[in-house]
């Protein structure tokens, strides 16, 4: 974007010098926020790695004498990280499915059929976003109970089996990207509309799919509200749940503030795993959905 | 499909524009029927989660309606309770307000920055931007415990490099009343600057056409007047979503807060979200909880369309022909 102006000449000339110091500057300044930004992270990682006497000793050390990797062994099991982990993992994995596969299909229906009253309807699946989550909680909240599914993970995975507001808005407009010619000449070939949608929308389909799985997997794995009222029991408890009753559990005559960094970080990594593998598709997905207004 | 059956046998040789008609109308129904069908998740979705609970939440608040008992008829009471008796509804709309007038104006400007500066040719452009994006990938739940910790009174990293550098004996941030607020802040900020707006802001800038910024360095325009008089009218629209989101997000605060600080000390940091729990999921008034629930709703809707309709003055649409 900026090749016009960078790609001048710049070396030589007395300006040139100026503005070669300037974007040294500027670099410098980056990298410093960047630190800033990364550094409760980097900080969190050195301490989880240290011992339960270090992880409390003035003045800290900035990095762990010997890394402890028990650490992590020792959260994982002993305060039930593993259970919470999987817990979140099951929670996750079939929310995701659901609202990705029927999301995708309603997104198909309001992006490539005519009928009566869709974009009125359309409007109407929007104003779910603008929605504050406590004005439909306690209705939702009597409902699970009355259906008996309080201390079950049917509240947190079986409402995403519907779609989701935001992933029917994004892949929508993804399709209307897609040329409806292929559809119109598949029709033609007498391809029914669920072989098009498979076999032509999908495949086109990619980034706003994984775009609309990575947010459907942050909202449904950093999700605290939703597990906090609709479960009880600990062992059912999902990992943000499971961090904040850690915490609370906390017996102050041993320290364990390490393995509770140690915890941070395992809810953490997750995200960051599939930021990493996706990230291209992801900021693609934002862009082309014509988010930006 | 009865029309088809009634069309003559040789209507495919006379010109009758009616059964031509009547043919595409029903592929049209057709057609039609197929798109319900695809919508019908979502249909049915709506009306279970959404818009009955809606309604439901909307009649509840005009009930006493404690959790094992059936809901009764009180009309406005609740609404009366919350306004005139209420004290922690007040604070707790208060505590918001203000939460929601710092972390929005300054989360969109740092976010508009970070853009800014990753927008310009910096080498190694996507791995600042994953760095930046680091923390809003945090979960709000770890993000605190990382706070917590890093606020720690004693031990924590700020304090012991407040007295070991300074000698400085630094306060329990997240424990004192004056400073629990500023330090939820600024860990908002942490997690929000970075985060998806800086992406939509990125993609905003990324659409201003280079020409104008040209044809202002002809006219011998510095940096901010460029970003004055080009940037941010071109990107408006972009700073009017990310301000409508920003403010529906910010109401709602409740985790960040629930977990490092419980709503304390003294309720200074005790958000109309925490006020909604304790309501509805402690002490489990669900009717009180409800007319909360709608308060906000209708704060959240008038503050939206408010915004909306002030934007006419301030959003420039590129693509409009305007007087």
């Amino acid at each position: 974007m900026q090749a016009t102006t960078t790609s001048r000449p710049v070396t030589g000339s007395p300006s040139g010098m100026r503005k070669e110091i300037g974007n040294t500057l500027l670099l410098i300044f980056t990298a410093l926020l960047a630190l800033g930004f990364m550094f409760p992270f980097l900080w969190g990682i050195s301490s989880s790695l240290k011992t339960g006497f270090e992880v409390i000793a003035y003045p800290p050390s900035l990095l762990p004498k010997s890394p402890q990797w028990y650490n992590y062994v020792q959260a994982w099991q002993e305060a039930d990280l593993g259970q919470f982990f999987w817990n979140s993992t099951v929670v996750t994995g079939l929310s995701l499915i659901g609202q990705v596969i029927s999301s995708f299909i309603v997104a198909y229906g309001f992006a490539r059929f005519r009928f009566p009253g869709r974009d009125l309807l359309f409007i109407l699946c929007l104003s779910g976003l603008m929605m504050p989550v406590y004005v439909t909680i306690i209705p939702l909240f009597t409902l699970f109970r009355w259906l008996g599914w309080i201390n079950t993970f049917k509240p947190l995975i079986i409402p995403t089996y519907f779609g989701s507001a935001f992933a029917i808005f994004l892949l929508r407009q993804f399709i209307m990207s897609i040329p409806t010619e292929f559809d119109e000449s598949a029709l033609i070939d007498g391809a029914s509309r669920w072989t098009i949608l498979t076999r032509i929308i999908m495949p086109n389909c990619q980034p706003a799919l994984a775009t609309v799985a990575i947010v459907g997997f942050m909202a449904s794995w950093n999700n605290f509200l939703g597990p906090l009222i609709f479960l009880d029991r600990v062992e059912n408890y999902t990992l943000p749940l499971g961090l904040w009753f850690l915490r609370g559990t906390i017996d102050d005559a041993l320290p364990r503030d390490h393995l509770l960094m140690a915890g941070a970080m395992i809810t953490t990594f997750p995200v960051l795993l599939i930021f990493v593998f996706a990230q291209n598709y992801f900021i693609e997905g934002i862009v082309m959905s014509g988010i930006k207004g | 499909m009865t029309t088809r059956e009634s069309t003559p046998p040789f209507a495919d040789r006379l010109p009758a524009p009616r059964a031509i008609r009547t043919r595409m109308s029903a592929a049209r129904r057709r057609e039609a029927f197929q798109g319900y069908l695809y919508i019908s998740p979502w249909i049915v979705g709506f009306i279970l989660f959404i818009g009955g609970p809606l309604v439901a939440s909307l009649y509840y608040s005009f009930t006493y309606y404690p959790l094992l008992m059936e809901p009764s008829w009180v009309g406005l009471q609740n609404y009366a309770t919350a306004f005139f008796k209420d004290r922690l509804f007040w604070l707790s709309a208060w505590r918001t307000a203000l939460w929601a007038l710092t972390t929005v104006p300054l989360g969109i400007v740092g976010s508009f920055f970070a853009a800014l500066l990753l927008n310009r040719a910096v080498p190694l452009k996507t791995f600042w931007r994953v760095l930046f994006f680091l923390p809003s990938l945090t979960p709000e739940i770890a993000a605190a415990l990382l706070w917590l910790w890093i606020l720690q009174p004693d031990v924590g990293i700020v304090n012991s490099t407040l007295k070991g550098w300074f000698g400085i004996i630094g306060p329990d941030w997240l424990a004192g009343v004056d400073t629990a607020m500023p330090s939820l802040i600024m860990i908002s900020l942490w997690s929000s600057i970075g985060s998806v707006r800086m992406l939509i802001f990125l993609a905003g800038l990324q659409g201003v056409p280079q020409e104008l910024y040209d044809a202002a360095v002809v006219d011998g325009a510095n940096w901010w007047q460029k970003v004055w008089n080009i940037t941010l009218p071109m990107i408006s629209p972009t700073i009017l979503l990310n301000l409508i989101l920003g403010l529906i997000g910010s109401l709602q605060v409740f985790g960040l807060a629930f977990v490092a600080t419980g709503g304390g000390p003294a309720y200074a940091t005790y958000f109309f979200g925490l006020h909604l729990y304790q309501t509805a999921f402690r002490s489990f008034d669900m009717g009180y909880g409800s007319a909360l629930a709608w308060f906000l709703f209708t704060v959240i809707l008038v503050l939206t369309l408010i915004q909306i309709s002030f934007s006419r003055r301030w959003v420039y649409y590129a693509g409009d022909a305007k007087d």
